[in-house]
């Protein structure tokens, strides 16, 4: 099955061993989308990986730029402004929204729901505008830097107005899509009691994100370990019971509704202030006395020529991605380009246990278990 | 509460510490390479500490050190929220002890150290190169692994093209 499969999200290849149509054995086949990225960080500065990033999990862009900004920022002992932290959790949750839109637009089609894809992808749309209006990108936005963002919100209130539409409507089109699907007896049939897993398994296995809440594990690392002020905001951890298709799907749907609770409370509540701190020889001095003075204007031109050189060390540092838990592994020798990069991709370890779902499934379920555990390849082979 | 991962790790494993580093609140300890298995099964079943969650195995490659490969796994306690690094050095050709029989997890992220460093695990269900192709040389997160050479792929009319 695969590569060149409309149901594999991307160039996943599986070895299917078959009695009949029953599965007696899966092998995934990864690798096609492998660009080394990890090696190509080390010889970037620390500032010119941020792009890399993007294009790792690329429906969640933003998810990936947080987890390593955040990273460097331990690192280097600095923190981003409070304005620059509300931004980030708010687009980050937009983000998730827009992640599970993707996912829930593929994964029905797979199945045969192909109008749920076009209803998915029309609200994703408005997302789509919204980063477009903060960054300039619809898609590959980096619009997180090491030390806050890449530049402030736009001064024009369209901003606030498209988030404030979005907040609007999206309740009601979350529901059409549980109207559509959550007591469809033909996606409960495809669903219910299909890929299921243990909560102890899913341990051992390393399964995190929606896939471990979906066992009824209440492990989710914005409450766990809080970082950029997660902690300040309320929402709930939705879980399920059964680790099945379907748990994850209800799982990842109420996560939808938890973002729009995030987002509506960040956007109600972004203080004033700097976008980004300034730190000398770190990030850029603000661009009005750029335009001023000389000696801005050198330290402007060598951060952006140089980089900045970070103190040697390493650090982990782990963030709830729309997939799981997303983290970096950086170890520094002191010059202005990482030592090492390391991603813990959340599909990747995932899609490591698929042969432990499908195993005993019909051929039909195998579509319906890739899709459930929300995998892109761009993760996985980075 | 007190994270007691340190003094546990002292008590019990005093001979296997080799080096022990807090860096900006992360507790990282270099083990000894025979201690691993045990010290895993300490830390994973240990009632205090329960670290159960294996988050990410991998490698990082010191060409110019004696032992220049540094095999390094995240762990994480699902009850206690707090995280561990264990650190083992090996040296080129030398084989490590696979955790995939305390972690499942380790599998894939096994096999990619060893698709990306060269580095061996005994005992591994299914050592086999995971991103790179099978018949692929060299092993591309090395050092000495240069960036940018690539081998043409189609090049049967090279000199016709280049003459």
């Amino acid at each position: 099955m695969g590569p060149q499969h409309p149901a594999t999200h991307g160039v996943l290849r599986i070895v299917l061993e078959l009695d009949g149509e029953t599965v007696v054995k899966a092998t995934p086949m990864i690798g096609y989308l492998h660009t080394g990225i990890e090696k190509t960080a080390e010889n970037k500065t620390y500032s010119q990986v941020i792009p890399l990033l993007d294009r790792t999990d690329y429906v969640a862009n933003l998810s990936n730029n947080l987890g390593y900004v955040l990273a460097i920022e331990k690192l280097l002992d600095i923190e981003a402004p409070p304005r620059a932290q509300v931004v980030r959790v708010l687009l980050t949750e937009l983000t998730r929204i827009a992640s599970h839109l993707v996912w829930i637009g593929s994964h029905a089609a797979d199945i045969g729901a192909i109008s749920m894809l076009l209803y998915a992808f029309r609200e994703r749309e408005m997302l789509m505008d919204i980063f477009e209006t903060v960054s300039g990108q619809r898609m590959m936005t980096s619009y997180f830097r090491i030390g806050g963002l890449a530049k402030d919100l736009p001064s024009s209130d369209e901003f606030e107005r498209r988030v404030k539409e979005f907040i609007k409507i999206f309740p009601g089109k979350i529901q059409d899509y549980e109207n559509l699907l959550t007591k469809n007896k033909l996606w409960l049939q495809r669903t219910v009691g299909i890929g299921a897993i243990t909560v102890e398994e899913a341990i051992n296995c390393g399964l995190s994100g929606p896939m471990i809440r979906g066992c009824g594990m209440n492990w989710d690392i914005r409450k766990s370990n809080p970082y950029s002020g997660y902690e300040k905001f309320d929402f709930d951890i939705p879980t399920g019971k059964n680790g099945d298709a379907y748990d994850r799907y209800l799982v990842r749907v109420e996560e939808m509704r938890q973002s729009l609770r995030i987002v509506e409370q960040a956007l109600n509540g972004i203080p004033k202030g700097d976008y980004i701190t300034r730190v000398p020889g770190v990030t850029y001095p603000p661009k009005e006395i750029v335009k001023k003075e000389m000696e801005a204007l050198i330290y402007h031109f060598k951060i952006a020529e140089e980089g900045f050189t970070a103190p040697p060390g390493e650090v982990y540092y782990s963030i709830e991605s729309p997939k799981g838990e997303l983290g970096y592994f950086i170890v520094s020798d002191g010059t202005s380009k990482p030592y090492r990069v390391r991603i813990r991709p959340p599909c990747f370890v995932n899609l490591s246990s698929f042969n432990r779902l499908v195993a005993g499934r019909l051929i039909a379920d195998v579509v319906a278990i890739i899709g459930s555990i929300d995998i892109v390849l761009g993760e996985i082979d980075r | 509460m007190v994270n007691p991962t340190l003094e546990k790790l002292k008590e019990n494993f005093a001979d296997s510490i080799l080096e022990i580093v807090e860096h900006r609140g992360q507790l990282s300890v270099s083990i000894k390479k025979e201690a691993l298995l045990l010290i895993c099964k300490f830390l994973k079943d240990e009632a205090e500490l329960k670290y159960n969650f294996l988050s990410d195995v991998c490698g990082v490659d010191y060409p110019e050190r004696g032992k220049r490969f540094d095999i390094i796994y995240n762990l994480y306690s699902l009850p206690f929220r707090w995280r561990v690094r264990l650190k083992v050095g090996l040296a080129e050709g030398e084989a490590i002890n696979s955790v995939t029989s305390i972690w499942k997890a380790a599998n894939w992220l096994e096999r990619e150290v060893f698709d990306m460093f060269g580095v061996k695990f005994d005992n591994h269900p299914d050592l086999r190169r995971i991103l790179m192709p099978d018949d692929w040389e060299g092993h591309p997160l090395r050092k000495t692994y240069p960036l940018t050479t690539e081998e043409i792929a189609f090049s049967h009319n090279k000199d016709k093209l280049t003459k």
